[in-house]
């Protein structure tokens, strides 16, 4: 027995419960009973409901996923008993609501496995994230000549924040391409590296395709490079665990309302050596230390990047959101989900004239597809009179539709609370609408 | 909620599978493109008028079966059409396809009823008018139209434009 497992072992270290492979114990609590989706999804009521007469299929969780009673449990306690603007006043609720909000910041922290509070800044969303990186970082950092690395999957937030900056620096956007399968290409990827690239930002997981992207060895090679890299993790953070200290990425951004939680909130991690050294993004109050007319004094981070009154009940509701995922805990949720993709693909392979786009070796529980014959609008209203309700659209990744040659596809997207047969109801839908355009 | 079943019926169905006038024109007097950026449908309509009446007229593009449909009847009920009967007809479509025509009163809808539904479709909205946007356009020799920003029907009458 090595010195480590003697430590396990002593009384006055908590001793976790030994866990099979898979199963997590993020929460402390193990969960080794079988997965229940039944009793998952009686904790979303906008899951009982009827469209049309039909009960509804909810496969749009990558456009917003729906939110469990905790959650809302938790905002309607919040606004009956708590609130109060924080970081101000010296009165019971101001003091309450500001625990609350600096608790949630903790419970972030924690679920991305963040090495400070300070280092999670609450955001409007990913795309906020995003642009507050791009006003902080890059209109700081980034000059006339410098190369901004991107990917042919990044979502429109995470490319046309910095086309706005290279617009106005003269910098330039190098984009790194993709397979006929919907994978990066990563020796194009370290081809496009010069001595003037400055900054790379990767989407983790592609809304529009699935693809997990190999951020981890992306991050790597780029910090050979003494690169840093902004990681889009909309997609990812809802689906897996992440844990931004393994991944060594400069900055991770992120959405709750994906996330079970509100709309209104989202968080951009950063390393604390980089955000110190940026400006702020949006001036006012909270983000100050002094103000005169002649001089003012910013804040510490994370303060320095939450100007104004923040969306106090949406960062208390996130938080209770991560609580609730992680009590499931992320593994659980990451192998249903992919059993729901497995069974998913192999349905939707055996119908024809249905075309899966994007077919990644590693992918997350998101299918984009094309009917033969007609059209990813005729196929959502379609869809949804059978109460399913699905994306269709070019889902704000333009340049992934032109390199599949498709205006646009249907995008069915599974979380936890999807069940196999809501599965079946999709290709049951999809069998009906080629019925009525045969 | 309305019964938009009724949207995919048989003929616009048929015109989707058989679109008329599908096609270009060697010579056209009157053109314009119309794209949804929404969605990323886009049509050119393309027309030639003899004396006061359009003579012929094709569209071409690519789109949903709604929208394609809409070209297709469109094509087929402008045909033959003074410039100021055509401009009565569409804005009665756009009224139609926004619910704010009453079919009970005298109009020139016709065939084209079988678009009523679509008024209960937001979002397909402009999948059944981007075509009638387009045609207004090439009456006008503007190069392009757009569903969007301050060129969108839905927020500017066409007549106004």
């Amino acid at each position: 027995m090595n010195a480590d497992q003697t430590a396990l072992a002593s009384p006055s270290v908590p001793v976790r419960l030994a866990s099979a492979p898979g199963v997590t114990t993020t929460s402390g609590m193990p969960t080794m009973e079988p997965f229940d989706v039944e009793r998952i999804r009686a904790d979303f009521p906008i899951l009982q409901l009827q469209i049309d007469g039909k009960p509804l299929v909810y496969l749009d969780t990558a456009a917003s996923s729906q939110m469990p009673q905790p959650v809302i449990d938790r905002l309607v306690r919040y606004q009956t008993k708590e609130h109060a603007n924080i970081h101000r006043a010296v009165h019971y609720l101001s003091e309450t609501a500001t625990a609350e909000y600096e608790s949630a910041r903790r419970k972030l922290q924690r679920f991305i496995n963040a090495p400070g509070e300070r280092e999670v800044i609450f955001t409007s969303g990913t795309t906020d994230a995003i642009n507050l990186v791009m006003h902080g970082y890059g209109r700081k950092f980034i000059k006339a000549g410098d190369e901004i690395i991107l990917t042919t999957l990044e979502h429109h937030s995470n490319i046309v924040p910095w086309q706005m900056l290279a617009e106005e620096t003269g910098a330039k956007i190098r984009v790194v391409p993709i397979n006929d399968a919907g994978e990066l290409l990563i020796d194009e990827y370290e081809k496009l590296f010069n001595a003037r690239t400055r900054f790379v930002g990767v989407i983790h997981v592609s809304n529009a395709l699935g693809s997990i992207n190999p951020v981890k060895q992306m991050i790597a090679f780029a910090h050979a490079h003494s690169v840093p890299v902004l990681v889009d993790g909309a997609q990812a953070v809802p689906h897996m665990q992440v844990d931004v200290q393994d991944l060594d990425c400069d900055f991770y951004a992120f959405s709750g309302h994906k996330l079970c939680g509100p709309t209104g909130i989202g968080v951009l991690y950063g390393k604390a050596a980089l955000l110190e050294k940026m400006q702020p993004f949006k001036g006012g109050g909270d983000m100050i230390l002094s103000v005169s007319f002649e001089k003012t004094t910013y804040n510490t981070i994370p303060h320095k990047f939450e100007a104004g009154t923040p969306p106090i009940a949406a960062a208390i509701g996130l938080g209770a959101a991560v609580d609730y995922l992680s009590a499931i805990g992320m593994d659980t949720i990451a192998t249903h989900e992919s059993d729901l993709l497995n069974y998913a693909t192999d349905q939707l392979n055996l119908v024809p004239g249905v075309r899966i786009i994007g077919t990644a070796k590693n992918k997350a529980s998101v299918i984009s597809f094309t009917v033969d014959g007609v059209h990813p609008h005729d196929v959502g209203t379609l869809l949804n009179q059978e109460g399913v309700a699905l994306r269709t659209g070019h889902h704000c990744a333009q340049p992934v539709m032109q390199r599949f040659k498709v205006p646009a596809t249907a995008r069915a997207s599974f979380a936890f609370y999807n069940s196999m047969a809501e599965v079946d109801a999709l290709i049951a839908g999809i069998r009906t609408v080629q019925k009525v355009f045969a | 909620m309305a019964d938009y079943k009724a949207l995919y019926q048989e003929v616009i169905l048929d015109h989707n599978k058989k679109p008329r006038n599908y096609g270009t024109l060697a010579y056209a007097s009157h053109h314009a493109v119309g794209h949804n950026p929404l969605c990323g449908d886009h049509i050119s309509v393309a027309l030639n008028f003899d004396r006061e009446c359009v003579d012929c007229i094709a569209f071409q593009g690519e789109s949903c079966a709604i929208c394609k449909a809409s070209a297709s009847m469109m094509t087929a009920a402008i045909k033959g059409k003074s410039r100021a009967d055509a401009e009565i007809l569409i804005q009665e479509f756009l009224a139609m396809a926004t619910g704010k025509l009453d079919l009970t009163s005298p109009n020139h809808i016709g065939r084209l009823a079988v678009f009523a539904g679509v008024c209960d479709l937001p979002t397909r909205v402009k999948c059944a008018i981007l075509p009638w946007h387009t045609l207004h356009a090439a009456f006008n020799s503007v190069d392009t139209a757009s569903t969007e920003a301050e060129a969108d029907p839905m927020r500017v009458p066409i007549s106004n434009a």
